[in-house]
């Protein structure tokens, strides 16, 4: 197994934090694991992303370009990393805020509506978390039981947080799996 | 102690801590600010000091009090600020002090900018300040050897009374793996330093100074510190990746830019191109005889680096004209990726 995955979005909108429970999940879980923030000198609301690689071997390169997996939370994220996933690779689309799709039909497009879906459990603040539920279920890269153990000690301080985003990614989740059952079927 | 998934910055903190540091004079710059972060809420937890200095300057003079008094001390800078430190770098060279200096690098010259860079080389292995001395330079691959490498640094600093240095870059620092703490020393358990200015009631003074006036005073210094860099050359480590048998090319490069060779050679290796690496650890003193080997089971080496090509120079020196020597380099904060190496190589077995 070796997977390198980028999850890009807003500044804020918490994609380093999904990043780094995937990290932490997969070291948890006995994998190889990097988690790479991309630092350049960014402006407040500008985009954000990072590069997890999750591998059963030690990771050479923590950056890529060429992911085997995509996690977008916004447009300009969609625009600059879709042609670099892999052909058989997956994109998780927040269709909340994104409107288009990908226009890729090589890879597994998971649409999720990550802001609804957060908002109907209490905050749209954990739409991270419900696209970090589809992609878990879509890929199966990773543990859903060992990334909410993870969320858990992640969020210790704040234990009001974690039932709330312990939902949003099971929400996720399942809409993942769906969308990777229905594209075997 | 259990994996911990931790920044190399912040691994490199906590590794200092393990290693019976106590002291940290520093200012802060992109991007090595979390090393300071960790140990401003790390050190006053173990009883030490964390002290942000009015800049770089003054930081590093207090690195050179505090050594004098006999106390592990470090500090950790990226380039300009780095090179704010030389002239005490050079004091406290000639004095003679153990003290360990970490540069994450960025691109440079001038403020440059604040992404991965290996510009410093020449800085960090021929000296850096004035005078004629060098300083012993370690450079990790992984956050794990970060931590290891930072913890050894110390030692190494202790043994020599000499200045040590470890290079990483943006990536290094700011990346997070899994990293675990070996051995953990306290000050208590290190041994004592008898030539430290530790107050001299009933024995004579100790004298710390970098200063002699007398030409052949200071030529006899120069030659001891000369011999003790001699000395140096038993500490010399690197790794050898993949170079069991004959390789048509030799790819040479330290730090992250050799994890990203290592990713390229799997790809190579996957389509039949015979390629290996030589990493080295220390780049001062730099592992010339097992790079002499490594170079004698090679077609060509392919020098690649985040510079316009520094190492590249003591890579030619050992290959001394016996094999061709290419080199590819990425410069300004750009970072090369895993195809560009495999191209590069690709090129060279008439591949491309």
């Amino acid at each position: 197994m070796h997977s390198e995955i980028i999850m890009a979005g807003f500044g804020g909108q918490g994609v380093l934090l999904i990043g780094k429970l995937l990290a932490y999940a997969g070291m948890k879980a006995g994998n190889e694991v990097t988690w790479m923030p991309a630092y350049g000198p960014e402006m407040r609301g500008g985009t954000c992303n990072c590069t997890v690689v999750l591998s059963d071997r030690p990771v050479g390169s923590p950056i890529t370009r060429s992911p085997h997996a995509l996690i977008v939370l916004n447009l300009p994220s969609l625009d600059k990393f879709e042609s670099t996933v892999r052909p058989g690779g997956v994109i998780v689309v927040n269709t909340s805020l994104i409107n288009r799709l990908p226009a890729r039909t090589d890879v597994l497009t998971v649409p999720v509506a990550a802001n609804e879906i957060a908002q109907e459990e209490g905050t749209p603040k954990a739409a991270n978390m419900v696209a970090l539920g589809a992609f878990l279920g879509a890929t199966g890269l990773g543990d859903l039981g060992v990334v909410k153990e993870v969320l858990a000690e992640t969020f210790a301080s704040r234990p009001k947080l974690v039932g709330l985003n312990q939902t949003c990614l099971d929400r996720g989740y399942e809409i993942g799996k769906t969308c990777a059952a229905q594209a075997r079927s | 102690m259990a994996k911990k998934l931790m920044k190399g910055c912040e691994a490199i903190g906590e590794a200092a801590i393990q290693a019976g540091c106590r002291l940290f004079f520093g200012y802060p710059i992109t991007p090595q600010n979390e090393i300071p972060e960790y140990l401003s809420a790390r050190l006053p937890q173990v009883g030490g000091t964390f002290l942000q200095a009015e800049s770089e300057v003054a930081a590093s003079n207090m690195l050179y009090g505090a050594a004098g008094a006999g106390c592990r001390v470090f500090t950790s800078s990226s380039s300009p600020g780095i090179s704010l430190m030389m002239e005490a770098m050079s004091y406290i060279a000639g004095a003679e002090l153990p003290v360990v200096v970490v540069n994450i690098m960025r691109g440079g010259p001038g403020l440059g900018g604040i992404l991965p860079s290996q510009s410093d080389y020449f800085q960090a292995t021929k000296g850096g300040g004035h005078g004629d001395y060098r300083v012993l330079v370690l450079a990790p691959s992984t956050v794990q050897e970060a931590a290891d490498l930072t913890q050894d640094a110390f030692d190494l600093a202790d043994q020599y009374r000499n200045p040590v240095m470890v290079v990483g870059d943006g990536l290094i620092g700011q990346m997070m793996e899994p990293v675990e703490f070996k051995r953990s020393v306290t000050p208590e358990d290190l041994p004592p330093k008898p030539w430290a200015t530790t107050g001299c009631a009933g024995r004579k003074p100790n004298i710390i100074n970098s200063l002699f006036l007398d030409p052949e005073q200071l030529e006899a210094h120069n030659w001891h510190m000369h011999r003790k860099y001699q000395e140096m050359a038993r500490e010399i480590r690197w790794e050898d990746w993949k170079l069991e048998g004959p390789v048509d090319v030799l790819i040479v490069a330290y730090g992250t830019v050799a994890r990203i060779c290592k990713t390229a050679i799997e790809a190579l290796r996957a389509r039949g191109v015979k390629v290996g690496l030589f990493r080295p650890i220390t780049l001062f003193p730099y592992p010339e005889a097992p790079l002499s080997a490594a170079v004698e089971k090679a077609g060509k080496v392919l020098v690649t680096e985040l510079s316009t090509g520094q190492m590249l120079e003591d890579v030619k020196a050992v290959v001394a004209g016996r094999k061709p020597v290419s080199f590819y380099g990425r410069v300004g904060g750009m970072v090369m990726t895993p195809e560009e190496i495999e191209h590069e190589v690709s090129k060279l077995v008439g591949q491309a």
